[in-house]
C-alpha cells in the first residue's frame, strides 16, 4: 500500500509544548513538509526566536541558531551570509518582528538578504501571557489594553500590515499572507512558503511569508472560536494573497505564459 | 618573519590585523573615535571578497556576529563605549551559547554619550561581563599601535581556543595615534581549531543547537559550572603582564593602555630622582593576572593605580592585594589623559620623597 500522508521527515515525532488550537505547530509541519519535497533537511538552519516559537529547535530536526528576542534576522543575516548554500529560515513572531525588533527587519529586507521570514501573526503576545502586540486590532482585548486597543484616546497606534510596510522596499523580492485557520488555507500558505523557499534557494533576494495564526489561549477562545475569529476579524484586515511578486522565477512564469 | 615596519593608525592597524587573522566577516556601526577601523574593513574585507555588512545598529552588528559565529567563522565587530553598551545583550548570549568572536572597543569618556576622547571607564563593563547573567569573556589591553595590532591577531585564535568572545578594549587614543607597526603573516586557514558544535557544517552528524537556552535548571546549572572551570583553567594559563623596575621597587604603579604609557614615563623620572616606582601592566584584564598582584602584594609593596576614570581597575588591585598592602589612586577623566608630571607628584606625594 502506498503511503500518501505521513508525518514529515524533518520533523520529529514528540508532542509540541504549543496549546491546544495553536497555529504554531500546523505551520511547523508546512516549513517541515516543503523541507521535506525540496530535500533540503541536512541544508536547513532554522533560527528560532524569542517568544512561544523558542522551543521549535526542539522539533526540527535541522541545525539552529537562537538569538535575542527581535534580533533574529540579524542573527540570520550572519548565518545566510556564511552559508549561502543553506535554506535558512527566520521565524519570528509578531512582537519579535514588528516590536522589538522592527529595524532588523526592515534593513534585512532592504538589503535584500536571502533568507526566508517566518512571520507568525497571531495579533498578540503570546508567550509572555497575552499583551498588545503591534499587530493587535482595534479593540481587541489584551492583557496590557484592558479595554481593547484604542489607537487615539489610550494612544496605542494601529496594527501594523508588515507585509505592506515591506512592500516599498528594494530589497524585497517576495512577500505572501496566508493563514492556518482552515484547510483550503493551509494549503495555499504552503505553497507561498515553498515558494519563497525556492526563491531563496536560487539567491533572489528578501522573502517573507506572513501567516495569521491561532492563539486561543491568549484570545480568550476555543480552538474552534478561534479558527472562526481568524476568518472573521483578522482577514478583513489582514488581507491574503501575494503582496509583492518580483521573483525572477515568476517574472519567466509570466513571460511563458504570454508566450 | 614580521615584515617591514609602517605608520598607521591604531585603528587601521587592528583592521589590517583581523584581515591577516583570517576574519570572514565584519559588521560595524559608525561611531568615533573607531571610523577608521570599519572603512579599513570595509575596504579590505570587500576587496577579499569577505563579508563586510555597515549594519543598522550596534544591536544588529553583534547579533550578525553572532549568527556568523555560530556557523564558525571567524567574525569581528568594532564599536566605541556607548556602541559597546549596546552590544552587551548580544555578548552575553555570545558567551551562554559559547560563540568567539573579537569585539574591539576603542573606548571614549562616559557615561551617556559623553565625549570622543579617550577614557578607561569601560573597565568594569568589559571584566564584569558587561551584560546580564554570570559570565566573563576575555579582555586584552594594548599599550602601542603594535600591540594593538599583535592582540587583535591573537584574539581570534584566543576566541576560538576557549570558545568565547575576546575583547581588545583599545581607548581612543590607542584608535587615533600613529606608530609603526609591523604585521604576522595572514593565517594559514589550514590552522584553524575544528568547531564541530557549529552550524550548517556536515550532514553526517546530528543536528547542532547554538543557543543559551536551557529548560532544567539542573541542566543549566551543569552547563554554567562547566564554563566556570573552563574559567579558572584560563586563569592558570592566560593572564598576562609587562613589569618595569618591579623588584626594588617601594611603589607599583598599576595600569594599563594609554595610562601605562603615561606611568611608564612617571616611573622613569622618577628613578631618576632616585625615588623607587616600578609599573605592573596588565595585558589581559580579564583573566586579571591575580597572582603577581598577590606576590607583589606579600612582597610588602605600595600600589598606585593610574586610570582615565574615577577609580575602576584600583578594585581589583584592592581585590587581589588581599588588603595586605596600602593601594592608592590617581585618575583622570572626562577624556583627560594624565600627564606623566602629575603622575611623578603623586609619587611623590605617596612616598614623601
Ligand atoms: C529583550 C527581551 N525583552 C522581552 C522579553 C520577553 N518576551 C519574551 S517573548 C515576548 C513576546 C513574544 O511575542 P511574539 O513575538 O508575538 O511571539 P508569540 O509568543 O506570540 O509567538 C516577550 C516580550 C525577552 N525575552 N527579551
Ligand atoms: S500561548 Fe498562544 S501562541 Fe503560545 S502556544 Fe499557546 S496558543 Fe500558541
Ligand atoms: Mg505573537
Amino acid at each position: 500500500m502506498e503511503l500518501t500522508y505521513g508525518h514529515p521527515k524533518s520533523l520529529l515525532p514528540i508532542q509540541t509544548k504549543y496549546c491546544p488550537g495553536c497555529g504554531h505547530g500546523v505551520i511547523h509541519r508546512l516549513i517541515t513538509e516543503v523541507i521535506d519535497e525540496m530535500g533540503v533537511q541536512d541544508h536547513s538552519i532554522i533560527l528560532n526566536p524569542v517568544g512561544c516559537s523558542i522551543w521549535a529547535s526542539l522539533y526540527f530536526d535541522f541545525d539552529s541558531v537562537q538569538v535575542p528576542h527581535g534580533r533574529t534576522p540579524a542573527g540570520a543575516t550572519g548565518v545566510k551570509r556564511m552559508k549561502p548554500d543553506h535554506l535558512v529560515i527566520c521565524y519570528q513572531g509578531d512582537g519579535d518582528l514588528a516590536a522589538i525588533g522592527t529595524a532588523e527587519i526592515v534593513h534585512a529586507a532592504n538589503r535584500g538578504e536571502k533568507f526566508t521570514t517566518i512571520f507568525v501573526n497571531n495579533a498578540i503576545y503570546g508567550m509572555t501571557g497575552g499583551q498588545m502586540a503591534p499587530t493587535t486590532l482595534v479593540g481587541q482585548k489584551a492583557t496590557t489594553a484592558p479595554y481593547g486597543r484604542d489607537p487615539i484616546g489610550a494612544g496605542m497606534g494601529y496594527p501594523i500590515r508588515v507585509c505592506e510596510m515591506l512592500e516599498t522596499l528594494g530589497g524585497s523580492k517576495y512577500l505572501a499572507r496566508g493563514a492556518v485557520n482552515n484547510a483550503a488555507n493551509t494549503r495555499k500558505t504552503k505553497q507561498y512558503i515553498r515558494k519563497a523557499f525556492e526563491a531563496q534557494m536560487r539567491g533572489e533576494g528578501f522573502t517573507m511569508v506572513e501567516i495569521l495564526s491561532q492563539c486561543p489561549t491568549n484570545w480568550g477562545m476555543e480552538p474552534v472560536e478561534s479558527v472562526e475569529w481568524v476568518e472573521s476579524d483578522m482577514i478583513p484586515f489582514y488581507k491574503l494573497g501575494e503582496i509583492k511578486d518580483e521573483l525572477a522565477g515568476s517574472a519567466n512564469a509570466v513571460k511563458e505564459a504570454g508566450k | 618573519m614580521a615584515e617591514e615596519k609602517r605608520l598607521m593608525k591604531g585603528n587601521e592597524a587592528m583592521g589590517e590585523a583581523a584581515v591577516r587573522a583570517g576574519c570572514d566577516a565584519y559588521f560595524g556601526y559608525p561611531i568615533t573615535p573607531q571610523n577608521e577601523l570599519t572603512a579599513y574593513m570595509a575596504k579590505h574585507m570587500l576587496d577579499k571578497k569577505r563579508t563586510f555588512i555597515q549594519a543598522e545598529s550596534e544591536v544588529a552588528a553583534i547579533n550578525m556576529v553572532f549568527g556568523a559565529g555560530a556557523t564558525g567563522a571567524r567574525v569581528m565587530t568594532s564599536s566605541s563605549s556607548p556602541g559597546v553598551s549596546l552590544k552587551q545583550e548580544g555578548i552575553s548570549y555570545a558567551c551562554g551559547a559559547d560563540v568567539p568572536c573579537v569585539v574591539i572597543n576603542v573606548s571614549r569618556s562616559g557615561p551617556g554619550l559623553g565625549g570622543i576622547s579617550p577614557a578607561q571607564g569601560d573597565y568594569f563593563q568589559s571584566t564584569r561581563g558587561g551584560g546580564h547573567g554570570d559570565y566573563y569573556h576575555i579582555v586584552l589591553a594594548p599599550k602601542s599601535v603594535q600591540e594593538a595590532a599583535d592582540l587583535t591577531y591573537e584574539a581570534f585564535d584566543l576566541a576560538d581556543q576557549w570558545r568565547m568572545p575576546a575583547m581588545v578594549l583599545a581607548d581612543g587614543m590607542i584608535g587615533q595615534m600613529m606608530e609603526g607597526v609591523s604585521f604576522k603573516p595572514p593565517k594559514d586557514p589550514a590552522t584553524r581549531i575544528a568547531k564541530p558544535w557549529a552550524v550548517g557544517t556536515s550532514s553526517n552528524r546530528p543536528v547542532n543547537h547554538v543557543d543559551s537556552t536551557h529548560l532544567d535548571p539542573d541542566e543549566f546549572e551543569a552547563v554554567n559550572r562547566a564554563r566556570f572551570e573552563r574559567y579558572a583553567e584560563m586563569k592558570k594559563v592566560l593572564p598576562r603582564y609587562e613589569e618595569h623596575d618591579i623588584d626594588d621597587a617601594e611603589l607599583v604603579l598599576v595600569a594599563y593602555g594609554t595610562s601605562a604609557r603615561v606611568s611608564y614615563g612617571a616611573v622613569q623620572m622618577a628613578r631618576k630622582l632616585g625615588i623607587k616606582a616600578g609599573l605592573f601592566r596588565p595585558i589581559t584584564l580579564w583573566p586579571f593576572p591575580e597572582k603577581r598582584m598577590g606576590e607583589l602584594a606579600d612582597a610588602g609593596k605600595k600600589f598606585l593605580a593610574v586610570e582615565m576614570s574615577m577609580g575602576q581597575m584600583v578594585e581589583d588591585v584592592r581585590l587581589y592585594t588581599h588588603g595586605k598592602s596600602e593601594v592608592f589612586f590617581y585618575g583622570r577623566c572626562g577624556g583627560n589623559i594624565p600627564t606623566e608630571e602629575a603622575v611623578l607628584a603623586e609619587i611623590q606625594k605617596i612616598l614623601k620623597k
